[in-house]
């Protein structure tokens, strides 16, 4: 039993293997597709928000901005319409007045105030420079100005050396033409963008058509935006535009631009990719490190789990091996104790005779001797000869088959354990009205088994035979030849002329406890132990059966190739058989 | 004198255990088969008691029985078996069998269980003859 137990080492291996594969692919794909859907969704999805979160403050702070320049605008276009009204020679009088007005009404937004002619000579100024009769005639603003009835100016040092912006008011006093102009405090103007930030890199400025900053940039950033990305076709038709590029060092930055209603500028903001997607990243990161540990999770139960799994399998099977031996063994003591009973029974018959005899010689003794005393005597002492020497035949038949009863394989000739069986259950058959006839083939090379155990499988079969028969009884043929189709084996076949067994039963006989007989009638066991026992061997046990018209059984029994010295042993044999015949 | 049947296929066996018989004047007669036995039955229709052997070649004992108990139903059987298990006493006697004894017997045994087979025929056989005469003599009443 060990052997089958070797050969499924392979056997678990590949076990092992597949239940690790297993567990890796019904693992693996669902984790990683759900992860990476997840994922996909999520990036995405926080992107949006990320966008969308950028693009509404931008939005928010173009439209403050907005209103704020108009705000702006609007007090200087008051104060034009002021200054139509009033008399030009007292033009510095009234700047004095309402630059007073603006900045206690707004605070330091308005520098300073002035009024320029046709000519571009500001004629008139009120602010903290010298800048009367400045001359503008040449300042792109001035030109602006002159062309529209207002005009806001880009950023730009001009004559006062550092950045500011003009807000210029085409105005018309007695007939004559003057822009007034007023610059806003950039200070101020700037800290309404400054004021935008977002994480540690986000920021906002102002740009004009040409990409030139309108604002302080925050240190780190280029002084200067490509004009295609702030063209006005980027806008189509939405206020805002987010966007992500990367400039020439390959660092990746996000942009969210917007555009203004009253002047040609656009609202940038710009915040480097990472540091936007910081949060996200964190997430990701934190779910790639979770989805590294559960991979490694997989993979030590998919090395782990499917081992001791095995193992079980592997002392389950030790242990089913155990009980099938255990099996083998109590099937077994049944057969020995069905042939006990029959042998038993053969016993007494002979015992029987004797003691009759006995008794008749002992009654005889009773009564006068006379001629046919003596004759009767002699006639009984035979008939208790005979009748002993009956009885140590089958002691004789029943100690040979106890004596091998151990699985220690040997070369046996198949014709002499069938012989044994027959001789054994022969007076058994007669009783059921069977006869038991062998052909057995001439000169068949030794097969190597156990004989207790081939015993074993011959006196089941035979015992089955006898009792599917019935009380009709009928021919038992037990033929023995080497297998015709392959002559590796040997092959044994045993067919009866009994009832036959019907096919819904032919498919089970050879299952353990299967049995069609009464409770304790039968234990099930035989042909499942026949089986077992000749898969040992090495062979195969086939069976057909016709009901009405009888069943066959087919052994094929592997031929010892090793040792095909058969006819060597037959003479001593013989010479043995024949000293055990004469005593 | 009583008619005794002992059915047996071991000839040698029966043969002696005849002879024995013969010696304590019991005169029985035997045959060796179960289907002799139901010939001989239908022969000699005053037999009192058929010994029978359950295991036989062709009918067996309990066959035998069974068929004895269906054509002469007054005729006790005391079963003889050699491997005496249980089961085959039980179903002998569930068929109606008077006794069972095991092989090899004692004389003395048998004899004394003959003896009480042939009283309970002779006893059955007696009250048939007189519930045949109150029959008769109720009638003439």
């Amino acid at each position: 039993m060990e052997e089958p137990l070797a050969d499924r080492k392979g056997f678990y291996q590949i076990l092992t293997r597949k239940i690790r594969v297993l567990i890796l692919v019904v693992s693996f794909v669902p984790m990683m597709l759900t992860a990476g859907i997840l994922c996909y969704r999520f990036h995405q999805a926080y992107s949006e928000k990320v966008s969308a979160h950028i693009s509404e403050l931008v939005l928010k702070h173009t439209q403050n901005i907005d209103a704020f320049l108009l705000e702006k605008l609007g007090n200087i276009r008051y104060l034009a319409r002021q200054f139509s009204e009033s008399n030009p020679e007292s033009a510095q009088t009234f700047l004095v007045l309402h630059l007073a007005r603006l900045k206690e009404e707004y605070g330091d937004v308005f520098t300073d105030l002035g009024l320029v002619n046709t000519q571009g000579i500001q004629f008139a100024y009120e602010g903290p420079f010298r800048f009367e009769n400045a001359d503008y005639s040449r300042a792109k603003w001035f030109v602006r100005s002159m062309e529209s009835p207002y005009y806001i100016s880009d950023v730009f040092a001009g004559l006062r050396g550092h950045p500011h912006f003009i807000l210029a008011v085409k105005v018309t006093c007695k007939k004559q033409d003057y822009i007034l102009r007023a610059t806003i405090n950039f200070t101020a103007f700037n800290s309404l963008v400054e004021n935008i930030q977002i994480g540690k890199t986000g920021a906002a400025y102002i740009v004009n058509t040409k990409g030139e900053f309108q604002t302080h940039a925050r240190s780190g950033t280029s002084a200067h935006i490509a004009p295609a990305m702030v063209a006005k076709d980027v806008f189509s038709d939405n206020n805002t535009v987010v966007m992500k590029k990367a400039d020439i060092q390959g660092n990746a930055y996000i942009y969210a631009l917007s555009i203004f209603k009253n002047i040609d500028w656009r609202m940038v903001f710009r915040q480097d990719l990472d540091d936007a997607m910081r949060d996200l990243w964190r997430a990701e990161m934190l779910s790639l490190g979770i989805f590294v540990i559960g991979c490694i999770a997989i993979l030590s139960v998919s090395f782990t789990l499917p081992r001791s799994i095995v193992k079980l399998i592997a002392a389950a099977d030790k242990k089913n091996e155990a009980m099938n031996k255990q099996v083998v063994e109590s099937g077994k003591l049944a057969t020995i104790g069905e042939l006990a009973a029959g042998i038993a029974h053969e016993i007494n018959n002979p015992v029987a005779i004797m003691v009759e005899e006995a008794g008749w010689m002992g009654d005889l003794l009773e009564e006068p001797f006379d001629d046919t005393t003596f004759d009767e005597f002699n006639r009984a002492i035979e008939q208790i000869k005979t009748q002993g020497r009956r009885c140590k035949d089958i002691t004789h038949k029943l100690l040979s088959f106890a004596r091998k009863s151990d699985a220690t394989v040997a070369d046996i000739r198949i014709n002499e354990v069938i012989q044994q069986i027959v001789s054994l259950t022969a007076q058994m058959a007669r009783y059921n009205n069977v006869s038991i006839q062998t052909r057995l083939g001439p000169e068949l090379p030794y097969i190597r088994v156990s004989p207790a155990e081939l015993q074993q499988v011959v006196l089941n079969l035979v015992n089955n035979a006898i009792d599917a028969m019935g009380k009709e009884g009928g021919i038992i043929n037990i033929d023995t030849c080497v297998n015709p189709e392959d002559s590796q084996y040997v092959l044994v076949e045993f067919s009866d002329n009994g009832p036959g067994i019907p096919s819904q039963n032919l498919a089970r006989i050879f299952d353990p406890f299967f049995t069609t007989k009464a409770v304790g009638k039968g234990t099930g066991l035989g042909l499942s132990i026949c089986y077992g026992i000749i898969r040992k061997m090495g062979g195969k046990i086939e069976v057909k059966s016709i009901v009405g018209q009888g069943t066959s059984f087919f052994i094929f029994l592997p031929i010892d190739t090793k040792n095909l010295s058969f006819g060597k042993k037959t003479q001593l044999e013989q010479l043995k058989n024949q000293g055990e015949n004469n005593e | 004198m009583s008619k005794i049947l002992f059915v047996d296929d071991e000839k040698a066996f029966l043969d002696t255990l005849i002879k024995r018989l013969e010696k304590r004047k019991i005169n029985p007669r035997a045959v060796y088969s179960g289907e002799e036995a139901l010939t001989f039955l239908a022969e000699n229709t005053s037999t009192d008691v058929v010994v029978l052997d359950v295991k036989m070649p062709g009918m067996d004992g309990l066959e035998t029985l069974s068929e004895i108990k269906k054509q002469f139903p007054l005729v006790e059987v005391i079963m003889l078996t050699g491997h005496a298990t249980v089961e085959s006493a039980i179903d002998g006697m569930k068929l109606g069998a008077f006794d069972y004894m095991m092989k090899p017997c004692d004389l003395d045994l048998l004899m004394e269980k003959l003896d009480k087979a042939v009283a309970k025929k002779q006893g059955h056989e007696e009250k048939i003859m007189e519930a045949r005469l109150k029959e008769i003599a109720g009638q003439r009443v």
